[in-house]
């Protein structure tokens, strides 16, 4: 123990339990006497797709060629009942993001970079913009609980339609939009008064529980003539049994979001303290769909975390037809760029930190309904970013799968990753690498 | 016009749902959309509590329903006038964007919920969550409504010519109600407000469309938001 | 989540047709409830001193023909059973909890779906046609039936965890909605001395209601009970010797729709289940309001 005068920085403790973050919290919260809102997913480490490796080609299992030798990547979507499902041509979407947490010029750049590489974007919390029906060539468009901005007209617009349950940042939450955000325009969409702090529903108003989740379903069609796929949006939590009730009422496509799914503004202890990680989602889903029979019948896409080409290629391995991300769409655009350090000192953030989303004050002119922060994004480059990047996703997705003698990304299996810790060797059901144990399965050899 | 144009225009389609599935009574009436050559008058039978009758309909057809429907009847409805005469399930008229909906009998909960324009009448009575979320529609009510009704109401009007279950008008926002009876109990932030001239006006226009001649606006009194709930109250104690 | 179906009847027509009635009612709540179907039918009342047990088996070559025999054995009398497909009903001269504990010391593979005077009850996991066809429901009469048909939200689809659970003597209940704090609560009843075989949600309610019935409550306050000790959403059809009731919880998200004719009166959770009865264009129709009791009694003799 150092003596009272002694200032060695290196003697210094910090509590595991109160470190700089928590102590920062409750002193936030005494001084404002309101929970912690904001952006972004969970911070916090849990058991992901870094703790997953595929195993690769060796004497017993040969690689495939790159550029010669085809690795397809194309995914159907909605084979179920729609007349007319949704064919994209790489398995990676862009999840739903509302016009309002996001600003115009963001969801336009969405839609651009999405169209140019072939695949699909997806409306939110506030319904369907004509920029954006404009710009995405596949547009999914979002049933949730507020029913912001829904009408018929772009209904009948859209070309699939998801039923929003529940998003993995706060299963069991609605949507949230602060006052300052509540833009002229976007009070006008939500028919909300301008600058209040919007709270949609938790429930949706008409129907609860997959009994009558099945008739919602059943109406959505016949308005829309059983044209579009109809996809049904979960929060991972009891996703074995929630899977199999979207089977049941009718979903053509699951859309299964992991604890680590991003948000534009919620509270801090719904982002960090409910639902399951995607890791264990993805693999619950698939198995409930295999016991169903109708694995790739009713397709699986899952979000919450996938960042890269690794991130993809295991959620399919683990059995998912396609992935959807929302947070990595927004950095690829340029949110929390180095370049922007100064301004997020000004705010009171840094870069590689910020996730003050829900304050609108976006430097990066992307989660802020702000005309002049707004305008400094540039949607044509916004879009290229997007489509690069979804590029590079599906590049680095099919170079492991040609490592593991695909010619299909879909064809990958849980048979091609071996798992790092105990944990993600029970969550995924695949062995602790270098063993034939998998925590919690009984009868190996 | 001649004879048989005159027949043509009076003429009503006569469609059984005992014989005829649902899907192509609805096929039929969506392809009437955007001016589409075809009849303007319908009349459904035996619906047998059917769900989703007459739903998506976006022309200006005059549908008569005879009998019970189940959920969602005139569901998103734009321009029609759709009328049932029977009770009616849950979420009659959802999301009702433009026309008329009208039911003789009872309607279920969630009646007009989300509903962006047009107009509601349901004779008897609405259960509960009548009016959620609605972003525009008139709602009149002949009889009482349940629980939860106008909970978060946005926009538009509920009239209520019987009276109103708990929590009525739970977190509302701009959308104005109208009760005649008894008010179990009023929902957060939902208070009784001034019925002045523009208010007695309003209701009496609501329930002149609505077809009701025997009740005077006075008689009614006005709900609102106390819009306290409008924004997250931050302390600041340094 | 599911669909519920109950039928009351008022006239002899009625009763003499219940089955087939019951059969149309729950044919029509089958795309809400495709896992299992069961039913409650009270009808053909055991005499004094003696019971009715409805018994499961899942050995599709049971013999019921030597229970029978076993069963006079132990008990006198001359019971027979009375099978449909997987169930078998016998009338045995005792007291229906000395029946029931005899069979579960003496047949423990056995399961008792129901037992007391006039109830009887079947259920099996499949399509509810299927179920009607199994155990030609159409046959039955009765006094009154209750009728469900299940999608499992958190629990296996078993022929167990298939509703209607029998709760007592004579009662039984079945469920649409999800309760939240079933867990401890079924623990808290085991230590009353309650038992479950399930994980299903619904056994806890019918469980609580057992148990308030047996410390004396009337089904009236146990029903009431249920607004304070459970937590959920729920609309609740319970069947007694005498008749059925009907509650729903304080939020009432869950569908129910009332009927009443001069011949009857029923109860389901969609209209189309009612409609398919007999003068159900000219019924009084009501949908029950959240937190209050509704209850049909047959005038005792």
């Amino acid at each position: 123990m150092a003596t009272m005068d002694t200032h060695d920085p290196w003697s210094l403790r910090e509590s595991y339990l109160y470190d700089r973050t928590v102590i920062a919290e409750i002193q936030r919260a005494a001084r404002e006497g309101i929970y912690d809102i904001r952006g972004f997913g969970a911070k916090r480490r849990v058991p992901h797709f870094d703790d997953l490796l595929f195993l690769g080609a060796s004497i017993s299992r040969y690689p495939l060629e790159g550029y010669r030798e085809r690795c397809d990547t194309n995914v159907t979507l909605g084979t179920r009942f729609a007349k007319k499902p949704l064919e994209l041509k790489i398995p990676v979407t862009i999840a739903g993001m509302s016009f309002g947490a996001l600003s115009a010029p963001a969801k336009e750049a969405l839609g651009r970079g999405a169209s140019e590489v072939g695949t699909s974007t997806t409306t939110g919390d506030g319904g369907m913009t004509p920029e954006e029906r404009e710009h995405s060539k596949i547009l999914v468009y979002q049933v949730l609980p507020s029913r912001y901005g829904m009408n018929p007209d772009d209904l009948r617009k859209a070309d699939a339609i998801e039923i929003v349950v529940g998003q993995g940042a706060k299963p069991g939450g609605g949507g949230m939009l602060l006052g300052h955000k509540i833009s002229d325009r976007v009070a006008e969409m939500r028919n909300l008064p301008r600058g209040i702090d919007q709270r949609s529903a938790s429930r949706h108003p008409d129907w609860t529980g997959p009994d009558d989740l099945e008739i919602k379903i059943g109406e959505l069609r016949e308005i829309t003539d059983w044209e579009k796929p109809v996809f049904v949006k979960i929060g991972a939590t009891r996703t074995y049994y929630d899977v199999q009730l979207a089977v049941k009422a009718g979903a053509d496509a699951i859309v299964l979001d992991g604890m680590q799914g991003g948000t534009a503004a919620t509270q801090d202890v719904f982002i960090e303290h409910v639902g399951i990680p995607t890791l264990p989602a993805v693999r619950i889903a698939s198995d409930a769909l295999q016991e169903l029979g109708l694995h790739r019948q009713v397709q699986l896409i899952v979000s919450g975390g996938i960042r890269t080409g690794a991130d993809v290629a295991k959620a399919l391995a683990l059995g998912a037809d396609a992935v959807s991300i929302g947070t990595a769409a927004l950095i690829a655009m340029g949110d929390n760029s180095p370049e922007l350090e100064e301004e997020y000192a000004k705010i009171g953030s840094a870069a590689g930190f910020y996730d003050d989303w829900q304050a609108g004050r976006d430097p990066a002119g992307i989660s802020t309904q702000d005309d002049e922060l707004a305008a400094r994004f540039d949607p044509l480059l916004g879009g290229r970013r997007i489509a690069n990047y979804l590029r590079v996703l599906t590049l680095e997705a099919q170079t492991l799968a040609r490592a593991c003698g695909k010619s299909h990304v879909h064809n990958l299996e849980p048979e091609d990753l071996v798992a790092l810790t105990v944990e993600a060797a029970a969550m995924a059901r695949v062995p602790l690498a270098g063993t034939s144990w998998i925590p919690g399965v009984d009868n190996q050899s | 016009m001649s004879v048989a144009e005159a027949a043509e225009t009076t003429a009503v389609e006569v469609v059984d749902l005992a014989t005829t599935p649902l899907r192509e009574l609805n096929q039929r009436l969506h392809d009437l959309a955007g001016g589409a050559d075809g009849p303007r008058r319908w009349r459904i039978l035996t619906p047998n509590g059917a769900h989703a009758v007459a739903c998506g309909i976006d022309a200006e057809l005059d549908v008569v329903i005879e009998g019970h429907v189940g959920y969602y009847c005139a569901g998103m409805n734009q321009l029609a006038t759709v009328r049932v005469h029977g009770n009616a399930g849950p979420g009659l008229a959802e999301n009702i964007t433009s026309g008329t909906v009208v039911v003789d009998g009872n309607a279920s909960q969630s009646a007009g919920a989300t509903g962006r324009g047009g107009l509601l009448v349901v004779h008897g009575d609405a259960a509960a969550r009548c009016g959620i979320s609605m972003k525009g529609v008139d709602i009149v009510v002949r009889g009482s409504v349940g629980h939860l009704s106008g909970f978060m109401a946005q926009t538009g009007r509920l009239v209520v010519c019987g009276d109103a279950g708990e929590a009525l008008g739970d977190s509302i926002y701009e959308a104005r109600v109208y009760v005649r009876g008894e008010v179990s109990e009023l929902g957060a932030d939902c208070v009784e407000k001034d019925l002045r001239a523009e208010h007695r006006a309003e209701l009496a226009e609501l329930l002149l469309q609505a077809g009701i001649d025997d009740l005077e606006p006075s008689d009614f009194r006005r709900y609102g938001s106390a819009r306290r709930l409008y924004n997250f109250h931050v302390d600041n104690a340094y | 989540m599911c669909g519920i179906v109950g039928l009351f009847a008022k006239s002899t027509e009625v009763e003499e047709g219940l089955g087939e009635h019951l059969a149309a009612m729950l044919a029509q709540m089958s795309d809400r409830g495709p896992d299992s179907a069961g039913v409650a039918v009270y009808r053909d009342p055991a005499p004094s001193g003696a019971s009715k047990l409805t018994l499961f088996s899942s050995d599709p070559l049971q013999d019921w023909d030597a229970l029978a025999a076993e069963l006079r054995n132990a008990f006198g009398g001359a019971p027979e059973a009375g099978v449909r497909a997987s169930h078998a009903v016998f009338v045995v001269d005792a007291e229906a909890s000395d029946a029931e504990a005899w069979i579960r010391s003496a047949h423990p593979e056995l399961r008792v779906m129901s037992a007391g005077q006039t109830i009887e009850i079947y259920k099996e996991t499949g399509r509810p046609e299927e179920f009607i066809r199994q155990f030609s429901l159409g046959d039955f009469h009765g006094t009154h039936a209750l009728g469900h048909t299940r999608m499992a939200t958190e629990s296996r689809v078993t022929t167990a965890g298939s509703h209607p659970f029998s709760t007592g003597l004579d009662v039984c209940l079945v469920h649409n909605g999800s309760l939240s704090n079933h867990n401890r609560l079924r623990e808290e009843l085991r230590r009353q001395g309650i038992e479950f075989q399930t994980e299903n949600d619904t056994e806890v309610a019918a469980g609580y209601l057992a148990w308030r019935l047996r410390e004396s409550a009337s089904l009236e306050q146990a029903l009431e009970g249920c607004l304070d000790d459970l937590d959920g959403f729920y609309t609740f059809l319970v069947g007694t010797a005498d008749g059925f009731a009907v509650l729903r919880d304080p939020i009432a998200c869950k569908p129910a729709v009332l009927a009443e004719t001069e011949e009857w009166v029923a109860m389901a959770s969609e209209w189309r289940a009612i409609a398919v009865l007999p003068g159900a264009a000219d019924a009084r129709a009501w949908e029950p309001a959240p937190g209050v009791v509704y209850a049909w009694e047959r005038q005792k003799v």
